[in-house]
């Protein structure tokens, strides 16, 4: 066998066989890979949620579902709004400039990230990794939080802690601030999730 | 094709029908190689047991895992509810699920004695380096499958562990939330996901799992077992039989040796499922007991013990450790170049790279060199046979503080752990940064550090005190 001489010409053609039989290979790989994607279903799930703030008192926190995450709406009392001046230098971005598109709606970034200032609404998933960061809305010193807190979030999973608009705390896990859904209001208590004017 | 053989003459009924079987199916010559005329060198300590255990934990768990199948439901609605009829309702359903749970925990502390055993007696060097690698994409798997099983129950750590884990794929740039929405197969983790986990977890892994088992014992069979001394017993053979002086058949003696380990192993085994099962939260956590709900993460959530060193060194990764990488980085390119004996163009390659590392280190987050860490860290077993420069392959015949450097390494690698379950903390942090550090210096620093000091004497023939 290692006698004989090559034969070049069936040598080329095994070689079309094979680049052939590859080729159509990683074609057929192609529909199951692609069955992993979002199914039309899911796709279409998502719609927009109206949400009743008729009942919300200040310093007090709402859960709606949208697209199976929690959205949040906090009716924020004075002296939370106020506390957002003191942490303006404690956060990474006080004034939303990271991937603006995604995470904050042009109408909300404003210091307090919100359309009107007390009502804040926001993706109550952590940017680090997807957790739901706890309410920790008592001002003062106690665990796992500085000393200093002003009140705020807290993240169990990974200890990243946002202030009272959602701004995350320099050197901390997550990188990026709590997202604002679209949202609009349809009436001055109703407000509408996950879309806007602008849809 | 071979030559049919004859039973001799006279010879019983079963020697004729394994006469028969041998002339097409290689069931003698299997049974010889793998067994009775398999040497594995004597004087195998407590140690060698985990291997065989590891198989045992493998059986325990695809036989419960069918049956948990039969009355498991993969499906978002019906998953916590159907976990909860098989430990309620489905006859011994509590215990099939117990040794099942039971056994995921178990697999993990036989592996990692198993590894450590690799690790202390030189078990991946040369000619040894398949076994290891075969092994380390066993651990892998194992891995793999632990997590997607984790899912299944769907109570809350398991919703927001595989929350954690498939976020932890979005902070690849670029790709990463296109990969994380791929994994999930909808925007959150839901039914989708589930599905997909189950599949993944009774058929795909499973099947993988078990090439590798085969290949890694192939392997290991090829080359023959290492032993505590770390000496090739197939360097001395008997002149007539060619059989090594220092190797017994695997059959009758590891098989009845083993048999004195899986008794033991069982007594413990049987002992958690029946009376501890849930170990303290540590094997089931509490947490998973509560259905689970997208809108409200645990107040406290950890991964299961058995991934808590990765996920510590996950968390020990802040944008003031990224810094200490980037010191790191400058501080091996500048010594490579003053101290390295390399050409010119390989100094230079190194210094252009070492920029681009410390460019990249800057323009990504910390999170995603978190990721980065928690992979590295298993990855770098992989090269483990080439990274060892140690001229002795056994602890026994190493310099004597070496026997402190891999006691420090377990502690650490225990200290690690232990801070993966606690909620994080200022100086839990900064305690598994340095553990982070020395676990990658360990290893990185390996070629540097295993050839220091006096080595002994390795024996002729291995130690063995006849009882």
């Amino acid at each position: 066998m290692s006698e004989a001489k090559v034969d070049p010409g069936r040598r080329t053609w095994i070689a079309i066989t094979c680049g052939a039989g590859a080729v159509g290979g990683a074609a057929v790989a192609v529909p199951f890979i692609s069955s992993f994607a979002p199914s039309e279903r899911a796709k279409a799930a998502g719609a927009p949620v109206q949400a009743d703030i008729s009942g919300l008192r200040p310093g007090e926190k709402m859960t709606v579902e949208w697209r199976g995450k929690p959205v949040w709406i906090v009716r924020r009392t004075e002296e939370q709004l106020a506390s957002l001046k003191l942490t303006e230098p404690l956060v990474a971005d006080p004034f939303s400039k990271r991937n603006p598109s995604e995470l904050t709606p042009e109408y909300a970034r404003n210091v307090p990230r919100s359309i009107k200032p007390e009502v804040f609404v926001a993706v109550g998933i952590c940017s680090h990794l997807g957790c739901s960061p706890t309410d920790k809305f008592n001002p003062g010193p106690q665990p796992s939080l500085p000393d200093d807190w002003h009140g705020g979030f807290f993240c169990p999973c990974h200890g990243s802690t946002f202030d009272m608009a959602g701004r995350v705390f320099k050197n901390k896990p997550a990188p990026d601030n709590l997202e604002v859904p679209r949202h609009m209001y349809l009436s001055d208590t109703t407000l509408l999730i996950g879309e806007d004017s602008k849809g | 094709m071979a030559e049919f053989k004859q039973a001799p003459a006279g010879a019983s009924v079963a020697e004729q029908a394994m006469t028969w079987v041998d002339n097409r199916f290689p069931a003698t010559k299997m049974y010889k190689e793998h067994m009775s005329e398999y040497y594995a060198p004597k004087a195998q300590n407590f140690w060698y047991f985990f291997g065989s255990l590891a198989l045992l934990v493998l059986v325990i768990q695809i036989v419960t895992g069918i049956f948990l199948v039969m009355h498991y439901k993969p499906d978002a609605a019906l998953a916590f509810a159907s976990v909860e009829y098989i430990m309620r309702d489905v006859p011994w359903g509590w215990l099939i699920r117990y040794m099942h749970s039971t056994g995921a925990s178990a697999f993990f502390i036989v592996v990692y004695l198993h590894m450590w055993r690799g690790l202390i007696y030189g078990s991946y060097q040369k000619p040894r380096e398949l076994i290891w690698i075969f092994g380390v994409a066993i651990f892998l798997c194992l891995m793999a499958e632990a997590f997607m099983g984790y899912l299944l129950p769907w109570g809350q750590m398991s919703f927001w562990g595989a929350q954690v884990i498939i976020n932890l794929f979005a902070a690849i740039p670029f790709i990463g939330p296109d990969l994380a929405l791929l994994i999930r197969g909808d925007y959150v983790v839901g039914d989708a996901t589930l599905n997909r986990f189950f599949a993944f977890h009774v058929i795909a892994v499973p099947l993988v799992l078990i090439g590798l088992v085969v290949a890694h014992i192939i392997a290991l069979h090829e080359v023959g077992s290492n032993n505590p001394d770390g000496i090739e017993i197939k360097e001395k053979k008997d002149p007539k039989t060619g059989i090594p002086l220092d190797g017994i058949p695997f059959h009758p003696y590891y098989t009845v040796h083993d048999l004195i380990g899986v008794g033991v192993f069982l007594m413990i085994f049987s002992a958690i499922v029946f009376f501890a099962p849930e170990m303290g939260g540590y094997f089931l956590e509490f947490n998973n007991f509560i259905p689970a709900d997208a809108l409200k993460t645990p107040a406290h959530i950890a991964p299961v013990w058995y991934f808590t060193p990765y996920y510590s060194m996950l968390r020990a990764v802040t944008d003031q450790m990224v810094y200490v990488f980037v010191g790191i980085v400058a501080i091996a390119a500048v010594l490579a170049v003053l101290r390295g004996r390399l050409s010119g163009a390989m100094k230079l390659a190194v210094l252009v790279s070492a920029v681009v590392v410390i460019a990249l280190l800057m323009a990504f987050d910390a999170k995603f060199w978190g990721v980065v860490v928690m992979g590295v860290a298993v990855m770098v077993l992989f090269p483990l046979p080439w990274l060892d420069k140690s001229p002795v392959k056994s602890i026994r015949y190493r310099p004597g503080w070496n026997k402190w450097l891999y006691g420090i390494f377990v502690v650490n690698f225990l200290v690690l752990g232990y801070l993966g379950i606690k909620p994080p903390s200022d100086i839990g942090t900064l305690v598994s940064q340095v553990g982070t550090l020395f676990y990658f210096g360990f290893f990185l620093l390996m070629p540097w550090w295993s050839r220091i000091g006096t080595f002994k004497p390795v024996p002729e023939r291995v130690t063995f005190h006849a009882h």
